[in-house]
């Protein structure tokens, strides 16, 4: 366990394997989010935040309860109580102390309980076997990664809406699919990026 | 109830108009085997928690209905990730992480909400299964072409003993399209052909 472990795993889950652009994980929050880059950032750090304490929460969960217990086919049913429930906990503080994060959010907060990224990087913490530390930095690193690709994708359509030319078939979600693969390809440039 | 099953393949597909389910559609579409696997797993956890919601819906509180939907789901794509573990492990390994994430699929979950709570048992069923054809022939579509496109077979992972029928000679594919870029894209001409064949 070394800092240059975690600084490759914070590397990969940034840029190399970026949830969403090279992983194909929360499209959905992707896509919907990203018209307006002040609610893409909202968005970004809120998925942040959940992924951080997903990691850490399921983490704990799975190794002091599921597997002393012999119960770890339930994995994929905890993880997502727990993801739900800590959802609903960011839910009602945000309406609390931030409320205009929390109308700009809208119906995509609740979302983020079916945003596979969150799902996916617990998962993947519990496949890779990464333990406490590791996986909270993957959580952390995985959201910021998201946040990334998230924030640069809206600037992009805030372009595309001022001014671009597409035919009238691709309006809407062709477009923005189209221009998310361009953004998937720049990310490419990265792979083989590696921190012995 | 014929409206119901048929919806589902076309006029409201879940993918190419309801845009649901877009991670999967995109991550796992690189060979026929990968695609015909996940759409067949999808189908089935689709309509058994159709079934399932549809018969709960007057016994589930509306304001937990959500944690309760995703329970019911979780508990269907358990089953369906065991078994594959046993009787298809290379399925299984090909699709990796994509099959427990089946339970955060909006599609499974905005059918419930959408339609499995409000409707009949027969009909959710019917409904299960017409959307997750739907689902199910997007994927085969978006792999045919970025299988045939991206590494020039056909097939892949089921016929000629799971290398696939070469169509294209092996330096000319673009290997691009089997990348995370190519889902994007052909995803994105696929919807467009829809808009465009809508608008005409």
């Amino acid at each position: 366990m070394s800092i240059t472990s975690i600084f490759s795993i914070a590397l990969g889950a940034i840029l190399v394997e970026n949830f969403v652009l090279v992983q194909f994980l929360g499209i959905c929050p992707f896509l919907g989010v990203s018209k307006k880059q002040d609610t893409a950032i909202g968005m970004g750090l809120a998925v942040t935040f959940v992924m951080g304490i997903a990691s850490l929460v399921c983490w704990l969960v799975n190794y002091y309860v599921l597997v002393p217990l012999n119960m770890e086919f339930m994995q994929t049913v905890a993880y997502i109580l727990i993801i739900a429930a800590l959802v609903q906990f960011i839910e009602m503080f945000l309406q609390k102390s931030m409320p205009g994060l929390y109308l700009a959010l809208g119906i995509y907060l609740p979302l983020i309980t079916t945003n596979c990224a969150v799902l996916g990087v617990v998962l993947l913490n519990t496949q890779k076997n990464y333990n406490l530390l590791e996986s909270t930095v993957y959580g952390i690193t995985g959201g910021l990664g998201f946040l990334l690709a998230i924030v640069l994708f809206a600037s992009v359509r805030e372009r595309l809406d001022a001014s671009a030319e597409y035919p009238k078939a691709f309006d809407g979600f062709p477009v923005a699919l189209v221009s998310a693969g361009l953004l998937s390809l720049a990310f490419m440039g990265f792979s083989g990026l590696k921190v012995w | 109830m014929k409206k119901v099953f048929t919806d589902g393949l076309l006029k409201n597909n879940p993918v190419l108009v309801q845009l649901l389910g877009m991670c999967s559609t995109m991550a796992i579409t690189t060979t026929m085997f990968n695609g015909v696997g996940m759409g067949i797993g999808v189908l089935i956890i689709l309509t058994c928690s159709n079934i399932a919601i549809s018969l709960l819906r007057k016994v589930i509180p509306d304001k937990i209905r959500i944690a309760a939907f995703v329970v019911v789901i979780a508990g269907f794509v358990t089953i369906v990730d065991l078994l594959l573990k046993a009787y298809l492990p290379a399925l299984s390994e090909s699709l990796g992480v994509f099959i427990p994430l089946i339970v955060v699929n909006c599609i499974i979950l905005g059918r419930a909400e959408a339609f499995s709570s409000k409707n009949s048992v027969a009909r959710s069923a019917i409904d299960g299964i017409g959307q997750g054809i739907g689902y199910t022939a997007v994927l085969v579509v978006m792999s045919l072409i970025r299988e045939l496109l991206g590494s020039g077979t056909f097939g892949g992972g089921l016929l000629n003993a799971g290398k696939g029928i070469r169509i294209i000679p092996e330096p000319f594919p673009a290997l691009l399209i089997i990348l995370p870029f190519g889902g994007f894209i052909t995803l994105g001409c696929l919807i467009a052909f829809v808009q465009w064949r809508a608008n005409k």
